[in-house]
């Protein structure tokens, strides 16, 4: 490969190093797909079953649950363009569409506790039933995993504010791009088909 | 909680185990210190990145694994072959099979191959290490904690007693109390998730770095087995992983998921179980037919007959292993519709490893075989493979598997797979590659005489048990009724032979050590694929120039042109990653941690998450970028190593 071609691969691809922490990250992405994959499969199997706690179309409403997917996907959006302002070089836009993607992914986060709570005091928790217990364990894992993106990107934040955007930071901060995206679609599935079949089943 | 329920107590034979325990412990102690070797082995082993290096730790691990697992064993035969003596009670007998059956899936037979892998696919595929090196420090730390985690289980708390399929209702809660089954959980899902780490670098490796010319259909077989079942691994151990989250909550937070309570669903544990159980049987069968494939390639001295067929036949087998997992319990009764579907693709595995059964006997076909001690435990595996397989079929049909199930005719069967596949894959792959990671080769004479023992006594072993089990005896009993007391002590007759066997094999380990000539060329057994184009010892770096790859068998058709590997004149400097205590910290604070919810003290083990938290961070912030070896010295080791 000539250098002139390597020159136009995005900075996060031109090492070879940064080209396979990225195929790396998305084998380990396939692997998430298995893991909510199976919770999934493990929450279709237990739906109805939820013993003498409330049924889900008791508790589950559109209002809080379509502001968190709607913060959640201004999220992904804010993430791209975060990637857009790293590939053209500039560190503080890059830092802002950061910080405004944590923000967003942060306020999904309480959200989604205060549902939690929400439901708890409804008589629906993680050991009343073997539904709520799929059901908070589902949603609960893609929740430890935004707040793990969250507690990471404040790493990348630091690092870039230290260091710029080098190859190495690039390649940090397009993989917890990838990592976001992913979980927004993983929230997609969580809101179709855990919350808005929940609520007419 | 009281010390004396902390510790386990009232056992003799638990009693001696704890002394042995204290002594082996001491013993390592003193000699450490009495030959002055603490730094070395920090700075050597547990800090190294070198995936040759551990590739060794893995091996030696799933040694030390495999004498856990044969002592167990062994106890069970003995208490089968005399059941009125009283060796074990039925409480310690139940906790005897289950760690026998957990260490030796989990921990022998998964580290041996991976530790195989991780020394042999780099330099099969001409690369200098793993696309991750930190990360297979990491994982293979995982593992070796996870392993020491579980075993501390029989003399601290309690060992699991649920099998090691660990099935619910009797593995949760209600019904296994106590610390037990959280060893098992913890202990598994620490090295599956090491596992998984591994699944996903391994599999960037050969993706990416191989070298120039090397197509994916001109890789040596061993790697194609290992990239497939690293497409397995990544597909499947995120099961495992859900499958242990959800039944550790159900035992620690109450959740009811597997509960009779609650409207749980107990059998939703067998099917998550063998979703991720049988394709993890393949996970250790596909990389022992890569080994197999290797050695009879080599001393048949041909190139392996229908190369593309086996690998197709790889690819196929690790497709139908997701798809045939309620094969483990028709007789839960999913419904006459279900048992077909699942037998039907059950009996359709037998179809591609028939093809490399026959691919293997066609490249013996009109081959000057060359009987070394390698190459006999591949022979030994083909015959000894088709009995397992072909009651393998027998047990798929699921109408007659209403007979065989849990039954000695089972076990007979996946001992035959599993001990003729993957453990004499072990022995076949560990003395083969044995000069490139020590640099002399293994005794011949003492090799023969290991291999004879485990043989004979591995078919005395087994083959009675399956009339055993067609006499209706079933597994995990620890008492027996007359009718099946001779069967009983030839099959433990055997299982002490097989035990002679090992102690033999690993007395051979010492013997070379001492006495076998050492090696002065890479190549000691004339052998066709590039990782014995590497000098012997092997550097650091594995090649000081990268081979252009050609053909199939690449490092042969080199021989045949007569040239050589090495280039002085194309030498360069070689960048390395830096050696790093991170891994061993962070794993070791993870453990420490999941020790901590094995007895439910809840705080403390989220304080060992923190901990473990810190140190990401800490790694996060860690922009060491190794150094490179300059072109003098790749020029002075080459010269010394190939004695030029």
């Amino acid at each position: 490969m000539s250098t002139e071609e390597s020159n136009a691969k995005p900075l996060e691809y031109q090492t070879e190093q940064g080209e396979m922490s990225i195929i790396g990250f998305w084998v380990f992405l396939a692997a998430e797909i298995a893991l909510f994959g199976t919770l999934f499969a493990t929450y279709a199997v237990l739906f109805g079953r939820t013993a003498d706690a409330p049924a889900p179309a008791e508790l589950f409403e559109p209002g809080t649950v379509l502001i968190m997917t709607f913060i959640l996907l201004t999220s992904s959006f804010t993430c791209g363009i975060a990637i857009h302002e790293m590939r053209r070089g500039s560190v503080k836009g890059v830092m802002t569409w950061l910080i405004i993607t944590l923000a967003l992914g942060l306020s999904f986060i309480s959200l989604e506790i205060y549902e939690f709570i929400h439901y708890a005091h409804e008589g629906a928790t993680l050991q009343s039933s073997a539904f709520w217990s799929a059901f908070f364990v589902l949603a609960g894992t893609h929740g430890v995993h935004v707040s793990l993106g969250i507690g990471w990107a404040i790493l990348l934040l630091i690092q870039t504010a230290q260091r710029g955007i080098t190859p190495i930071t690039s390649r940090k901060i397009f993989i917890f791009g990838l990592y976001w995206h992913f979980l927004d679609v993983v929230w997609i599935f969580i809101f179709t088909g855990v919350y808005l079949i929940g609520m007419v089943l | 909680m009281q010390l004396d329920e902390f510790f386990v107590t009232g056992e003799p034979l638990i009693y001696a185990g704890m002394v042995a325990i204290v002594l082996v412990t001491s013993a390592i102690i003193f000699l450490l210190t009495y030959f002055k070797k603490w730094t070395w082995l920090w700075r050597e082993w547990l800090t190294t990145v070198d995936h040759k290096k551990i590739g060794i730790m893995y091996i030696l691990s799933a040694l030390a694994m495999l004498f856990r697992g044969g002592a167990d064993a062994l106890m069970m035969r003995t208490q089968l072959a005399f059941p009125d003596m009283n060796f074990l009670n039925a409480q310690h007998y139940n906790e005897i099979f289950t760690t026998h059956g957990t260490v030796m899936i989990i921990f022998m037979a998964m580290p041996f191959l991976i530790g195989l892998m991780n020394i042999v696919v780099p330099q099969q595929i001409g690369a200098r290490d793993f696309a991750f090196p930190f990360v297979n420090a990491l994982s293979f730390w995982a593992f070796f904690f996870g392993a020491m985690l579980f075993n501390i289980s029989f003399v601290i708390g309690g060992s699991p007693d649920a099998g090691w399929t660990s099935y619910t209702p009797l593995a949760g809660a209600a019904m296994s109390p106590g610390p037990g089954q959280n060893f098992y959980l913890m202990g598994l899902q620490l090295s599956g998730i090491g596992t998984l780490a591994t699944g996903v670098n391994l599999m960037v490796t050969i993706l990416k770095m191989r070298a120039p010319g090397m197509t994916l259909f001109k890789m040596p077989i061993f790697t194609w087995s290992s990239l497939i079942t690293m497409f397995i691994i990544v597909f499947a151990f995120p099961i495992l992983t859900v499958a242990l989250a959800l039944l550790t909550i159900d035992r620690i937070f109450g959740s009811q998921f597997f509960t009779l309570t609650g409207e749980g669903l107990p059998m939703m544990w067998a099917n998550l179980f063998w979703m991720w159980g049988h394709p993890e049987v393949y996970i250790v069968i596909l990389p022992a037919f890569g080994i197999f494939s290797e050695i009879i390639a080599t001393f048949a001295r041909k190139q392996l007959f229908g190369y593309s067929v086996m690998v197709w036949s790889i690819i196929l087998i690790a497709g139908l292993s997701f798809l045939v997992w309620v094969h483990h319990f028709f007789t839960m009764g999913a419904g006459a519709f279900v048992n077909s579907v699942f037998s039907v693709s059950t009996m359709a595995i037998a179809i591609p490893t028939g093809v490399k059964i026959f691919n293997w006997l066609a490249t013996l076909y009109k081959s000057k075989i060359q009987i070394t001690v390698p190459m006999m435990w591949s022979l030994a595996f083909i015959p000894s493979f088709v009995i397992g397989g072909v009651t393998g079929v027998m047990l798929g049909m699921a109408a007659a598997d209403y007979q065989f199930h849990n039954s000695y005719f089972l076990i007979a069967h996946f001992h035959y797979v599993l001990i003729a596949g993957t453990v004499f894959a072990s022995f076949a792959g560990l003395i083969f590659w044995y000069p490139k990671m020590f640099g002399h080769r293994m005794n011949e004479r003492i090799g023969k005489i290991a291999f004879w023992f485990f043989v004979i006594g591995f078919h005395v072993c087994f083959f009675p048990q399956y009339f055993l089990g067609l006499d209706g005896m079933p597994r995990r009993v620890f008492h027996i009724v007359p009718e099946w007391f001779n069967l009983n002590v030839i099959s433990t007759v055997g299982a002490f032979g097989m035990g002679i066997g090992f102690a033999v094999f690993v007395y051979n380990i010492y013997y070379s050590y001492r006495y076998s000539e050492r090696e002065t060329t890479g190549d000691p057994w004339n052998a066709r694929t590039l990782e014995w184009a590497t000098p012997i010892p092997v550097p650091e770096y594995n090649f000081a120039v990268v081979p252009h790859v050609d053909s199939l068998d690449a490092f042969w058709a080199m021989k045949e042109r007569g040239e050589s590997p090495y280039d002085e004149s194309k030498v360069e400097p070689i960048h390395m990653p830096n050696n790093t205590s991170q891994p061993f910290i962070m794993m070791g604070i993870f453990t420490l941690a999941s020790f901590f919810l094995v007895f439910e003290w809840i705080w403390l083990a989220l304080a060992g998450l923190i901990g473990g938290i810190v140190m990401m961070i800490i790694r996060s912030f860690d922009y060491d970028e190794g150094y490179h070896i300059s072109s003098e010295e790749i020029i002075e080791t080459e010269r010394s190593a190939r004695g030029l």
